[in-house]
């Protein structure tokens, strides 16, 4: 499914930097809220790494928000930063979260959330009139396309781990 | 022949006779006209044209319980009444009237030794065009005991108001032709002239006190399933509570009824459930959860014939071990138990009270017999017992919900409140409310909700404590009235007895309980169940004197004041 | 406080607790977390004036998760106490939150009366299909041929459907979502919640633990082929042929909703005696 399918509409230099904004906010949510559930189940490895992703995603938020001078992002992004169909682009496959997920797999999911923000700005380079619009939607693109280099460059760190990575020999524990 | 403080008659009849409706009209014509009285009734298993009987005492001064023996048993048919045993019980001093052509008279009745006459119920009918043996019975009784004419025409006029003239005038002729059949009758069956009609009075059932006490104290919402004996709660809460601004919901049953309440107090509103034993089977796991949470809800179970489906018509006093006892875990809560009808209202409306003010569910045990019984009583008086929880309202900084404060009652945030939220839970919490499995949150937890209800001061009407002297009678419930007029029977023999009726039965109160019993030598316990619940309670958490002895049964039969004071008085020599 | 100032739009974060969820990572109910949180921001409600209300099950454990206010209660008997509740405090939104467990098995009697009753509130039921709390029984939506340790080679038996049980007892809004697809989710809550009486939205949430199967659904899942209908008959035949992965709003009913006038006393107190005077 296109990215593009349901993200809000570009209208403005405003609209673009909101958008940009929110995907960055989102990214910075969401991976706060993975580094949390690693917390809740004792896997401390995976707090580190997402809460070093949130603070990469947090660093790049502040830089849209530097970058967009007197537009106010955030009163914008709340009001039309909003995607209909999917999640935004950066905010991870949560259903592929597991307690005993190794760097890697979370490497791979912030990868995965990289090349979708690279693909969403790139089609907005290719659908955008605003010669403004465009030249700013190029500058996040190649951003984004640094991120991405940036992911494959951590993942060189994390061998892909073995099948039984999610081997847990104790059963589950029911709390009711 | 001297005019009798007190005189009571039984009406038995079958097929649609219309006996209870008799009864019903005899008991409001007396209290019309001065006397209190009360009424119960009892029945086959049939849904229509069963064997019934309306038993009827009535007298000069409070009366509380039925007699051992019936001064009047009128019998409009004696189809099936066998069937009543010994719930209806006639001795050589008293009369029975019976229709020659209505059957033969219970065995019972024809050993009793009473002095039986004859009268044709069905033939008399018969001569009246839409004439009712009934009406016939409710004339010869009203003339017997010395009740004019002209009340009970009054009241038929305004009870068949919506008949039409014709069911009004075959009435009036029925009662009349009774009337007329009587005067030649002398059994010495006058009534007393009733005390002062100064004195305001009611005539109301144990039911409708309760439901009025539970409105008294607060309550505006109730949720229930229809459960005999309790029913008669519910119907007079539907209207009622509407007019107060409140609403009573049917539930699907007893499981939905008791969590509805629960999710009425905890949005704010006081509210109340009413059924009996199987039905507080059912709401046990949802008390627990009142119980944790600290939610007030108010039950009212009245009690009858159990195990299990048991006897649904007939009272009994075998409730109280799932009431006190019947919760998993310990989950310390109020039981109480009205000792009358009239105390219905005041023990319903002082447990609605105690509820909220504890945060905690309070069970009102009564029993069928009060609940269903109507009696003519001196209005109850008022009592300052309103339902008022402690709310928070103003929240400046983090909200513990279950806060350790000094009495242990902790504020409660209402939703709406902001600042206040918190999420009510059944699983063990810290102060916060969060569920916790910690050692320590759940021992602090645990003793807040015993403290909370063990410390509190509850005044003199705990219990109902009369007389003198080193012999007391301990019971509870209905059985106060009975055991009240067994002790003032073994006054008159020279034989003095007081009387303890614990009317909170949990949370226990050793030191006022010691306090009662100092100096008592000996002990008679009395109550209707089978394994003597009451008795092991008193064992199990009160020191008794060596020398108890315990007069228990079951139901249905209730226990009567001359079996009483006929224990009291063995046991005392 | 004026609507103006009720009204405007909170933030998904204001309605959030501090509570860490003791959901399995990877869990659907995440995800519905949200949905809830971004719905009730866009609806821009106090988050006082809420009240979430559960049962027993792991999606039962929502209501801490969030800021509002919360109830957890017994197994099963949720929709009772919301009924209680808002009868009585019509002012409070009323959301239940429950499980297909606890909605279906121990509180399907009472989902029956709930529809039927068509009380103003939203009924969410997280549905993967399995008791997971207690460790992956069996439930009334799980498929006939799943093995289970007390059902060994499945339970042979035809799962409910409860849709068409919520359109058969009245229910006046009904709705399938996909927990994978929150902002869909949310804006469907939002609906539901807005929409006048007994409100039913079905999420197919997976469990990751016991039924990881179930990470199929997110292609499994389509968009409803048709509007919603407030037509019975037209929704029945759809709900009951549809594939149960139609996401949408499938009915969208009528019916007035179940509220009695209360508040304030119509007669004195004191009149209450007066039928019992002699």
């Amino acid at each position: 499914m296109s990215q593009a399918a349901g993200a809000p509409k570009i209208s403005s230099l405003a609209d673009l930097f909101a958008i940009a904004y929110q995907i960055e906010a989102d990214a910075v949510e969401r991976y706060d809220l993975l580094a949390d559930q690693m917390e809740t189940h004792n896997n401390p490895e995976l707090v580190a790494v997402f809460r070093d992703l949130s603070r990469a995603e947090g660093i790049h938020r502040d830089e849209i928000r530097r970058l967009a001078g007197d537009i106010d992002v955030v009163a914008h992004a709340r009001r039309m930063a909003k995607w209909n169909r999917g999640e935004s682009p950066e905010e991870v496959n949560l259903a592929a979260a597991h307690y005993m997920m190794t760097p890697w797999h979370a490497l791979q999911l912030s990868l995965a959330g990289e090349k979708r923000a690279l693909e969403f700005f790139t089609s907005v380079v290719e659908t955008a009139k605003d010669p403004k619009i465009k030249k700013m939607a190029e500058e996040f693109m190649e951003e984004e396309a640094e991120h991405v280099n940036l992911v494959h460059r951590l993942l060189r760190r994390y061998p892909q781990p073995s099948d039984s990575w999610s081997q847990d020999h104790d059963p589950p524990v029911s709390q009711e | 022949m001297g005019d009798r403080p007190s005189v009571s008659v039984a009406i038995v009849g079958s097929g649609g006779a219309g006996t209870l409706t008799a009864g019903s009209l005899l008991l409001e014509a007396a209290a019309e006209a001065g006397w209190q009285g009360l009424l119960t009734r009892t029945v086959g298993p049939q849904i229509r044209g069963g064997e019934a009987a309306a038993l009827v005492r009535l007298a000069t001064h409070t009366v509380e319980c039925q007699p051992d023996q019936f001064d009047l048993l009128i019998g409009i048919d004696w189809l099936n009444a066998h069937r009543f045993g010994a719930e209806i019980e006639v001795g050589p001093q008293s009369f029975v009237i019976s229709d020659p052509r209505g059957g033969d008279l219970p065995p019972n009745v024809a050993a009793a030794g009473a002095r039986i006459v004859e009268m044709p119920f069905k033939n008399m009918a018969k001569a009246i065009p839409e004439g009712r043996a009934n009406m016939i019975a409710l004339g010869l009784a009203c003339r017997l005991l010395g009740l004019g004419v002209d009340v009970v025409s009054t009241l038929i006029e305004k009870r068949l108001a919506d008949k039409g003239q014709a069911a009004i005038g075959a009435s009036l002729a029925g009662i009349k032709a009774g009337y007329d059949a009587a005067s030649n009758l002398d059994f010495g069956l006058r009534l007393a002239a009733p005390k002062s009609k100064s004195t305001r009075r009611w005539l109301i059932s144990g039911n409708e006190a309760a439901a009025l006490g539970a409105v008294r104290g607060g309550v505006r919402f109730a949720a229930a399933y229809p459960i005999t004996p309790a029913t008669e709660i519910l119907e007079w809460l539907a209207p009622n509570l509407s007019k107060m601004g409140g609403v009573l919901l049917q539930a699907e049953d007893e499981l939905a009824a008791i969590n509805m309440i629960i999710g009425a107090s905890f949005g704010g509103t006081p509210a109340l459930t009413a059924t009996s034993g199987p039905g507080l089977a059912l709401m046990i796991e949802a008390l627990g959860l009142a119980t944790a949470a600290e939610i007030p809800v108010v039950v009212i179970d009245v009690m009858r014939g159990g195990p299990s489906t048991g006897i649904p018509t007939k009272s009994e006093q075998a409730d109280l071990n799932i009431a006190i006892y019947g919760f998993h875990g310990d989950a310390p809560h109020l039981v109480l138990a009205p000792q009358s009808v009239g105390d219905c209202l005041f023990t319903t409306q002082w447990a609605t009270y105690l509820a909220e003010a504890q945060q905690t569910p309070s069970i009102v045990l009564s029993d069928q017999f009060i609940g269903q019984t109507r009696a003519a009583i001196a209005r109850p008086a008022d009592v300052a017992f309103i339902g008022q929880r402690l709310k928070v309202t103003n929240i400046a900084d983090a909200y513990n919900r279950y806060a350790l404060v000094a009495n242990s009652i902790s504020p409660m945030a209402i939703p709406g409140t902001r600042g206040g939220q918190y999420t009510a839970d059944g699983l063990t919490h810290t102060e916060q409310g969060t569920p916790t499995s910690s050692a320590s949150d759940h021992q602090i937890q645990l003793s807040k909700r015993c403290d909370k209800i063990e410390n509190f001061n509850y005044g003199d009407h705990w219990a109902t404590i009369e007389g003198a002297g080193d012999f007391a009678v301990i019971t509870w419930g209905s059985l106060t009235g009975a055991v009240r007029e067994a002790i003032s029977r073994a006054a008159q023999d020279g034989v003095e007895a007081s009387l303890l009726a614990p009317r909170l039965l949990s949370p226990t109160q050793p030191k006022r309980f010691a306090a009662a019993l100092a100096g008592k030598k000996r002990i008679l316990i009395v109550e209707q169940s089978h394994s003597a619940q009451f008795h092991r309670y008193l064992r199990a958490h009160y020191d008794l004197p060596d020398n108890v002895q315990v007069l228990n049964r079951p139901g249905p039969l209730p226990i009567r004041a001359g079996e009483i004071h006929r224990a009291i008085m063995e046991w005392r020599s | 406080m004026s609507i103006v100032d009720m009204r405007v739009a909170g933030k998904p974060g204001d309605y959030k607790s501090n509570i860490k969820p003791i959901w399995c990572p990877g869990c659907g109910d995440y995800h519905v977390l949200m949905s809830f949180t971004r719905a009730f921001a866009e609806l821009g409600l106090p988050p006082e004036q809420i009240v979430v209300v559960s049962g027993i099950g792991c999606s039962s454990r929502i209501p801490a998760y969030t800021n509002c206010y919360g109830f957890h209660g017994v197994h099963g008997r949720s929709l009772a106490v919301a009924a209680g509740l808002k009868l009585s405090r019509p002012d409070l939104t009323v959301v239940v939150a429950s499980g297909d467990g606890d909605g279906y098995s121990i509180g399907g009697n009472h989902f029956l009366h709930a529809c039927r009753r068509n009380i103003d509130m939203t009924y969410v039921v997280m549905d993967n299909r399995v008791y997971g709390m207690t460790k992956g029984q069996p439930s009334p939506t799980t498929e006939p041929d799943f093995d289970t340790a007390l059902s060994p080679g499945g339970t042979g038996l035809r799962p409910f459907h409860p849709l068409v049980i919520a359109l058969a007892s009245g229910a006046n809004f009904i709705a399938r979502c996909f927990s994978g697809e929150p902002n869909e989710t949310a804006s469907v809550l939002v609906e539901a919640i807005k929409h006048p009486g007994f409100s039913f939205v079905e999420i197919l949430s997976p469990c990751v633990t016991f039924r990881p199967d179930e990470v199929e659904w997110k292609s499994r899942v389509h968009p409803a082929p048709v509007a919603p209908t407030n037509d019975p008959g037209k929704a029945a035949r759809r709900i009951m042929t549809d594939d149960g992965f139609n996401i949408g709003i499938l009915y969208r009913g009528d019916r007035k909703p179940y509220q009695p006038a209360i508040g304030q006393p119509s007669v004195d107190p004191a009149e209450l005696e007066k039928e019992f005077e002699l």
